[in-house]
This record gives structure tokens, C-alpha cells and sequence, in this order.
């Protein structure tokens, strides 16, 4: 099937070269990092996490559009998703990939990766983390094309891929479950040790990974053949809508609990990211620019005509993307350690070679991502045709 | 065929000398074992004749004997210098494995607005507390760092992969990482004591190289009576007598890391 990978328009080639070039870009300035340490980033020895593993915990959630879709399908056999269910898997690849790769460049020694499988600890969230998040790839990756492979050839799918249908549902849930316990049960870090956390994830997830979906359903009706279909994107829209109305609610929970408990230790990161601890508050505007744009995108969202037409649900969509974005992939992370474990502010802003890196590894998750919907829209388009 | 069949033959035996062999070489390995070290099969590590052990290292630092910053300087300086820890040029990459700091951030959850003059100024050590139920042990995803036998909080570095969930996980601050290689940072470089290579978490290791060869810790040392160091389960040891008879407090109790460096305010 990757042929079908390889045959493009000219437009196509060059976003491919685009992307390339991002890639390349982030990989030289990768083996800058890699030859002379972290130091090269804004990372420091208060705030040891960063953008890259807050990326990776944004990701997670991306990843999260597969089983949004996949459940309806399989378990409720709600069957206009089928049309989507392969874009939904083929957008979860690139996004446990990319988990990955941020897991990869945010390590010291990278070389040494591999021992977190030579010496296997099952106490660590971690060794589970590296677990499921492969699991969830190669789970992906096998039923994604072997459904896409069979759609093609105009057969059903091999039997053996519906028990791993079935698999892949739970297993979404516990990529997020498991990412959130990285934090969740760290007993010196008061903003994380909350109990909330891993609905919390999930609930931004459900939002964001569909919200990323219905985009790209978008675009492919404008860019290729294949339509995605308005029944599709409308029921993706009522998925978002409920996720982010929970998601700020989870929010709210732990914001009174916080506040109406008054114990510093939980409530001062707060303080930090919304209105500044002992002067130092690099983030106030993006948290509240957040907040506002999950807030946009709920009034949006609740209003039927609103929602129903594609327009307005785009900017709904790009709202929530945004918002959840900022909340997890620049404020969650850094304010778990601002202040430290003893009540000292150093703050953390990342530096133009991580964001680079960053937008490297970005780079490779939109190589794959095109390539995969490439070959998936190219078997759809043959379909529409024949 | 013919030749194929020789070959065999010739081969096995050769084979059978050689498994003939094995055990007249190992007779001969075993009488001489006290004069020829035979690289064992696992490698063992050997206790020192002068070796102090215990099965749980503590400390108490009393810091009524602290009068200024000249009191806690030279436990600094002993400690860094042994251990060829670096001086980092950037305070963000800074490399501590024992400080001094006031006492609202040794104990956040303890100083109030109103509190004794002389505790407000104070400057005191803090470092790893070598807890019986460390967190970052917890979360390292390849026993890198590790709780030994005599209760001391170890690192590995060889085999870190610079992950730092362990400096996420510890309530303390206690622990560094290399962002940069340090060893053009140090100033002096002690050859009995390895350096480390950036990518890597380190700490303090109440000096478990010291107390093999039966020496206390460095800063225990140099503390001029200010720290007391010994086993935390023998009730005649010095720390015990100290523990026993005085009012102690350790940081962050309520945590349940219970952490093994106790202070006297």
C-alpha cells in the first residue's frame, strides 16, 4: 500500500518537501543537543520537564480520536463512522509516535534507552508508560492496515484483527490513565497529586483528538475526492462538545477544592499560572487566553446552528485545539514545579533550539500523518470511483 | 563422504579433549586460588576489613551549634570537593548534593510569619534525607538509583538514562542534574572518586566510599560536632542518644518518605 504514498500532485511533493525540511532542521539541532547535554534548553534543576514532556502529554490525547470513533462503530455499530474510523487510527499512529520521540529527546542519555527493558521495573509509571504507549501504536498500526488492506481488496478484514479491535478500546483509555499517573502520585508536587488528573487528561483528550479530526475531515474534502461526510462531523462535534464541557468542569472541581481547602501547597501553582506567585507569572496571559478560548468554545458549541454549520465548527475546533494545547502542553508540566519543593521560584520558558527540536519532531508526526492519509484517501477516492 | 567422516571425527576429538580438560584445569584453578584471582563468575563485592556497616545509616544535625555561614561552609566544601562535584557557571545547571538554606524552605510547611529570630536567620544544611521509603527509587524506571542494604539512597550513573522522574518525584530538591558535561567545572578533581558525564542524575551518598573503609561522612567530619552520624536501629549509637534525648524534627514527615537526617532546631 505504500505505493500509493509515492503518486502525488505537485502540491503534495511540496508539502512533503516542507515538512521534510522541519525535520531536518530539528534533527541538526537535536545532534547539537545531543553532543552537548539539556543545558541547551530551557530546562533547569528546578523545572526538570519541560516542553518535551509536555508535548508528550498533550499527544496522548491526541491519540485519543481513534477510540472516540472506534467505540461507536464497533460497540454501538453506529455505522456512519465507518467511513472515518480509518482516519481516526491513522491519526493516532503519528501521535503515540511523536509521544515517543518527545520521550527520546528529552533524555539525558538516549543511548542508554533500552535499559528501561533490560532491567524492567514494575514499579515505575513509567516502564508502564513505555508500555502502553507502544502497545497502542503496534495495536493501531496492525488494525489500521489491515482493515484499510482488506477495504482495498474489497474483502473483510482478517478475523483475527476484531479481538484487537476490542483491545484497542480499553487500551486508549489507559495511555491517558497511565500518563497521568506519571504525575498524579508524586507525593512532593501538590499541583499534580490530585486524583482528578487522569479524568481530567481524558476529557481533554476526547476534545482535542476529535477536534484535530474534524479539521482534518475538513480539509481532506478540499483537498482530495474523498468526503469525509457531514453526518460524521457532526457527530464528532457532539463527542467535542460534551468532552470540553466536562473537561472545564473537571477544572472547576479541582479549582474549588484548592482554593476552598487553602492549602498553599496545592493552591500556590495555581496562583502562579493564573495571577502570579511572589512576582513571578511567565504564564498568566496564556492560561487565561486558555481558559478563554475553552470558555469561546463551549458558548459556540451549545448554540445547534452554531455547531451545525461547518464554519463556525472549525473555529470552535481550532479554539479547543489552542486552549487545550496551552493547558497541557505549556501549563500543566512547568507549574508542577514553579514553585519547587522548597517554596523557590525559577521559571521556565523554553529556548528557540528546543522549540525547534520540537517542531522537528512535529515534523515527523506530519510526515507520517500524510503519508498514511495519503494511502487510506487514495484507496477511499478508488472506491468512490469505481 | 569419506573425508566428511574424518573431519567429524577429528573434530570430536578435539572436543572430547577439550571437555576432558575443563575439570584438570579447574582442579588446577582451585589449588592455587589464594594466589591467582580467578575473575568469578558473578562478580562479588567484597566488605573492607575497617568496612562500617548498619542497616540504616541517619543523621542528626543539631543546629543550635550553628552560629553563622562559616559553620556550614567548610560541611559544604568537604563534601563537593571529594565528590569532583562541579561548579556550574548558570545557576539553572547548578550541582548540589548538600546546601545551605533558611528555614522557611527546609521546612515550608513548618516557618510561620512569627517565629524565633535566631530560626529565621538560620542558615542550615540540608541534603539528601536517605529515606526508608523513597519516592524517587519509586518512580526510576531502571534501579539506577536504588536503596542499598545499610539503607543509603544510591545512584547508579552507568546506568541512568537521565530520565529525571526521580527529581520530579523528590519532595526535597535533593537532587542535580548534568545538563552540561561538568568536568571542565571542576575545580580540582579527586582521581579516588568518578566524575559523572552529563545526561545523568546525582546526589549525595551520605558517603557510602567513605564508610567502607570505616571513615564517617565528609561533612560529618568537617562539622565541627554539628552533625552526629550512626546506625539509626542501634539504641546505644549516637544518633539514637541524640534522637532518644532531644526533640527532632525531619522534613516534609507528613510526606511518609520518613527520611533518615533529623534536625534539632
Amino acid at each position: 500500500m505504500l505505493e500509493l504514498a509515492i503518486k502525488g500532485s505537485k502540491k503534495y511533493y511540496g508539502w512533503l518537501a516542507v515538512v521534510l525540511a522541519v525535520i531536518g532542521a530539528g534533527f541538526v539541532t537535536y545532534l547539537w543537543q545531543y553532543f552537548t547535554g539539556l543545558g541547551i534548553t530551557g530546562l533547569s534543576r528546578d523545572v526538570s520537564w519541560g516542553f518535551y514532556v509536555a508535548q508528550l502529554t498533550f499527544l496522548v490525547g491526541v491519540a485519543a480520536a481513534a477510540v472516540m470513533v472506534v467505540l461507536p462503530y464497533y460497540l454501538h455499530d453506529y455505522k456512519a463512522f465507518g467511513r472515518i474510523t480509518i482516519l481516526a487510527e491513522f491519526l493516532a499512529i503519528p501521535s503515540v509516535l511523536m509521544c515517543l520521540l518527545f520521550v527520546l529527546v528529552d533524555l539525558g542519555q538516549p543511548m542508554r534507552m533500552l535499559n528501561v527493558i533490560f532491567y524492567p521495573t514494575p514499579n515505575s509509571v513509567l516502564f508502564w508508560d513505555m508500555i502502553v504507549l507502544n502497545g497502542y501504536l503496534l495495536l493501531n498500526l496492525v488494525i489500521g492496515w489491515n482493515v484499510l488492506e482488506a477495504e482495498r481488496h474489497g474483502v473483510h478484514y482478517p478475523h483475527w484483527v476484531k479481538p484487537l479491535i476490542y483491545i484497542s478500546i480499553p487500551w486508549a483509555v489507559s495511555i491517558h490513565t497511565v500518563t497521568a499517573f506519571l504525575y498524579a502520585g508524586l507525593p512532593g508536587r501538590g499541583f499534580w497529586l490530585t486524583a482528578i488528573m487522569a479524568p481530567r487528561f481524558l476529557s481533554s483528550a476526547f476534545a482535542a483528538g476529535p477536534s484535530l479530526l474534524i479539521l482534518l475531515c475538513l480539509l481532506i474534502r478540499r483537498i482530495s475526492n474523498f468526503d469525509p461526510g457531514r453526518e460524521q462531523i457532526q457527530s464528532l462535534a457532539k463527542i467535542v462538545t460534551y468532552a470540553i464541557i466536562l473537561n472545564v468542569f473537571f477544572f472547576l472541581c479541582e479549582v474549588f477544592t484548592v482554593f476552598y481547602s487553602q492549602i498553599p501547597e496545592h493552591m500556590d501553582h495555581f496562583k502562579y499560572l493564573f495571577v502570579g506567585y511572589h512576582g513571578h507569572g511567565a504564564l498568566i496571559p496564556w492560561m487565561w487566553t486558555a481558559m478563554g478560548l475553552m470558555v469561546f468554545a463551549i458558548i459556540m458549541l451549545v448554540i445547534p446552528s452554531v455547531r451545525r454549520n461547518e464554519a463556525t465548527l472549525a473555529i470552535a475546533c481550532i479554539a479547543i485545539f489552542i486552549g487545550t494545547w496551552i493547558d497541557k502542553g505549556l501549563g500543566l508540566i512547568s507549574a508542577g514545579f514553579i514553585p519547587n519543593p522548597l517554596h523557590e521560584v525559577t521559571e521556565y520558558i523554553p529556548t528557540v533550539p528546543e522549540i525547534i527540536i520540537t517542531l522537528g519532531v512535529y515534523g515527523i508526526g506530519a510526515l507520517v500523518l500524510t503519508v498514511l492519509y495519503k494511502m487510506a484517501i487514495s484507496i477511499k477516492e478508488g472506491e468512490a470511483s469505481a | 563422504m569419506k573425508k566428511g567422516r574424518r573431519n567429524f571425527l577429528k573434530i570430536a576429538g578435539i572436543s572430547a579433549l577439550g571437555l576432558g580438560a575443563k575439570p584438570v584445569l579447574d582442579v588446577f584453578a582451585s589449588s592455587e586460588e589464594d594466589a591467582v584471582v580467578e575473575a568469578p563468575a558473578e562478580p562479588r563485592i567484597m566488605r573492607g576489613p575497617n568496612a562500617m556497616t548498619a542497616p540504616q545509616w541517619a543523621m542528626v544535625i543539631d543546629t543550635r551549634k550553628i552560629e553563622s555561614h562559616s559553620d556550614v561552609e567548610p560541611m559544604i566544601e568537604a563534601c563537593h570537593k571529594i565528590h569532583n562535584v562541579p561548579e556550574m557557571p548558570d545557576k539553572k545547571h547548578e550541582i548540589k548534593w548538600i546546601w545551605e538554606t533558611e528555614f522557611k524552605h527546609a521546612f515550608p510547611n513548618l516557618a510561620g510569619e512569627y517565629m524565633s529570630k535566631r530560626v529565621e536567620h538560620l542558615g542550615l544544611p540540608v541534603l539528601c534525607n536517605h529515606c526508608e521509603n523513597p519516592p524517587c527509587v519509586r518512580v526510576c524506571p531502571t534501579k539506577a538509583t536504588f536503596r542499598n542494604s545499610q539503607g543509603i539512597v544510591m545512584m547508579d550513573y552507568h546506568r541512568c538514562i537521565g530520565c529525571r522522574f526521580c527529581m520530579a518525584a523528590c519532595p526535597y530538591g535533593s537532587r542535580s542534574f548534568n545538563f552540561f558535561d561538568p568536568k571542565p567545572h571542576i575545580e580540582e578533581e579527586n582521581k579516588k572518586f568518578p566524575t559523572r558525564m552529563r545526561g545523568v542524575v546525582e546526589k549525595c551518598n551520605f558517603c557510602a566510599e567513605r564508610l567502607a573503609v570505616g571513615r564517617k561522612p565528609a561533612c560529618v567530619e568537617a562539622s565541627n560536632g554539628i552533625m552526629a552520624f550512626g546506625d539509626l536501629h542501634d539504641p546505644r549509637s549516637e544518633v539514637r542518644e541524640i534522637i532518644d534525648s532531644n526533640y527532632t524534627i525531619r522534613r516534609k514527615q507528613n510526606l511518609g518518605t520518613r527520611p533518615a537526617v533529623y534536625y534539632i532546631i
